[in-house]
């Protein structure tokens, strides 16, 4: 569904969205990296469950949270790349431990 | 122009405005609420959400009678507008605890508790000091730095936006008019005939209840009546939404039905001066991570400040006035709490035409203290 723009800088960092490869530029964001690998939806809503893909791309309507290197809730366009970043479905509420 | 005739005006539109005019509506008055702009300090929409009951009215058990009543007319008021709107207002009643983190706030805080029931009397006051062994298992993860807690059962809390929302859908669905960006520019009074000037319009009527917050202090004279309410600024931090965790709020923690944990309950007299300040944001911060250590693994997603409304002695204040009987005031920094009694308690009084004489200690007389010779 999404494509580079194609005076985008060339893909050169490598980072595993739910476990697939997927080749960004540089700078770009974990959300770039989540629409460039054609997923659905990256999260379900932690009241009802919807499925949801990154939105607004700056940083307000939390659509895009996804767990990123293991840490859950991460704005995913808030974050930039870096190689082998691991980016994977957030589902639902996080838990704790308390 | 002719003034719209109404049989009451409320003028406020937050939480105790609101629900005073949904409580007159029922009762069968034609209600006209004067909303101002968002301009507005808007206490109800800054505010933490606790029906909470334990802290409330050392030295006054009058307030702890009031806050009780309010408290227990909570369910139904939740029902009802659940009924009425559809909305879902996150109540929760399981009780509740104020979490001491060292001996010394336990001692205090025991004192406090005795002083409490001691002045309930006959009415009585249930509570319990809890040392932290027992209270490890009533929640999870407790820190080593709690040494106990006092608890009540009366304690709860609900969301203050879905209430706010709740009363004015259904003060309109019962035909009340509900009018924003009316600011109150002039008023006039006599006995049982109140005119009040708006940028929205003229409005009369032979009740006039003055329910503006902080705005209560410029407007109550015009009326023959005093609200000496300054504002007093709290913080509240938000978390990431989280799966349940926390069975029953604090004062100062609670875990919405959404799953955020609000912090807050700072307290700072700094005028109207709305921004936030790092070091009591730190500080709150600081004391849930001691409580509750898993909450220094949660991200703050939001973070704002608001004012409270306090009148000096930190009690509501409720009035008619004596020169033009009709007029009314209505001042409290627990509008959440209070929406109870503001609704089903307050309003019918108001209705009525005389307040009931368990509210003659929240009168604004009490601050007139005779200046000496």
């Amino acid at each position: 569904m999404f494509r580079t723009r194609p005076e985008a800088r060339p893909a050169t960092v490598e980072v595993m969205v739910e476990g697939r490869p997927v080749w960004v530029p540089e700078g770009a964001s974990a959300a770039a990296a989540v629409l460039l690998a054609g997923l659905p939806s990256i999260r379900e809503t932690a009241i009802s469950g919807s499925p949801r893909a990154p939105y607004c791309m700056m940083g307000v309507c939390f659509d895009c949270l996804a767990v990123i290197d293991g840490v859950t809730n991460r704005q995913a366009c808030m974050v930039a790349v870096t190689p082998g970043m691991r980016i994977e479905r957030q589902g639902g509420a996080r838990g704790v431990a308390p | 122009m002719q003034p719209r005739p109404f049989e009451a005006i409320v003028v406020g539109g937050g939480l105790v405005g609101a629900a005073i005019a949904l409580g007159l509506t029922d009762q069968g008055v034609a209600t006209v609420l004067l909303d101002e702009g968002d301009i507005a300090h808007r206490a109800s929409r800054g505010n933490f959400g606790l029906v909470w009951v334990q802290s409330k009215g050392f030295g006054a058990p009058w307030y702890q009678r009031w806050t009780r009543g309010s408290a227990e007319a909570w369910p139904a008021l939740a029902a009802d507008l659940a009924a009425r709107t559809g909305l879902d207002l996150a109540l929760h009643q399981p009780g509740g605890v104020h979490l001491c983190l060292s001996e010394a706030e336990f001692e205090d805080r025991a004192a406090k508790m005795a002083r409490m029931q001691a002045e309930a009397g006959n009415h009585g006051f249930d509570h319990r000091m809890i040392r932290a062994p027992e209270l490890r298992d009533m929640l999870p993860g407790l820190g080593p730095a709690v040494v106990g807690a006092s608890w009540t059962p009366y304690d709860g809390h609900a969301s203050p936006l879905a209430l706010l929302q709740a009363l004015h859908r259904a003060f309109t669905a019962a035909g009340g008019a509900y009018i924003p960006d009316a600011t109150v520019t002039a008023g006039s009074a006599a006995p049982h005939d109140f005119r009040v000037e708006t940028a929205a319009g003229a409005f009369a009527a032979p009740r006039i209840v003055l329910a503006a917050g902080l705005g209560n202090a410029d407007l109550a004279p015009l009326f023959g009546l005093a609200a000496p309410v300054r504002p007093q600024r709290g913080q509240i931090l938000v978390t990431e939404r989280a799966r349940p965790v926390l069975p029953m709020p604090t004062t100062t923690i609670r875990q919405t039905g959404e799953g955020t944990i609000m912090l807050g309950d700072s307290m700072e007299e700094v005028g109207f001066d709305t921004s936030q300040s790092p070091p009591v944001m730190a500080e709150i911060a600081r004391r849930a991570a001691l409580s509750f250590p898993w909450i220094a693994d949660l991200q703050v997603i939001r973070a704002w400040s608001a004012l409270r409304v306090m009148a000096p002695d930190g009690l509501p204040i409720y009035d008619q006035s004596d020169r033009f009987p009709g007029a009314f005031t209505a001042n409290c920094h627990s509008g959440v709490t209070l929406a109870g009694a503001h609704a089903r308690i307050f309003a019918p009084m108001v209705a009525a035409g005389s307040l009931d004489p368990s509210l003659a200690p929240f009168s604004a007389k009490r601050f007139d203290v005779p200046h000496a010779a």
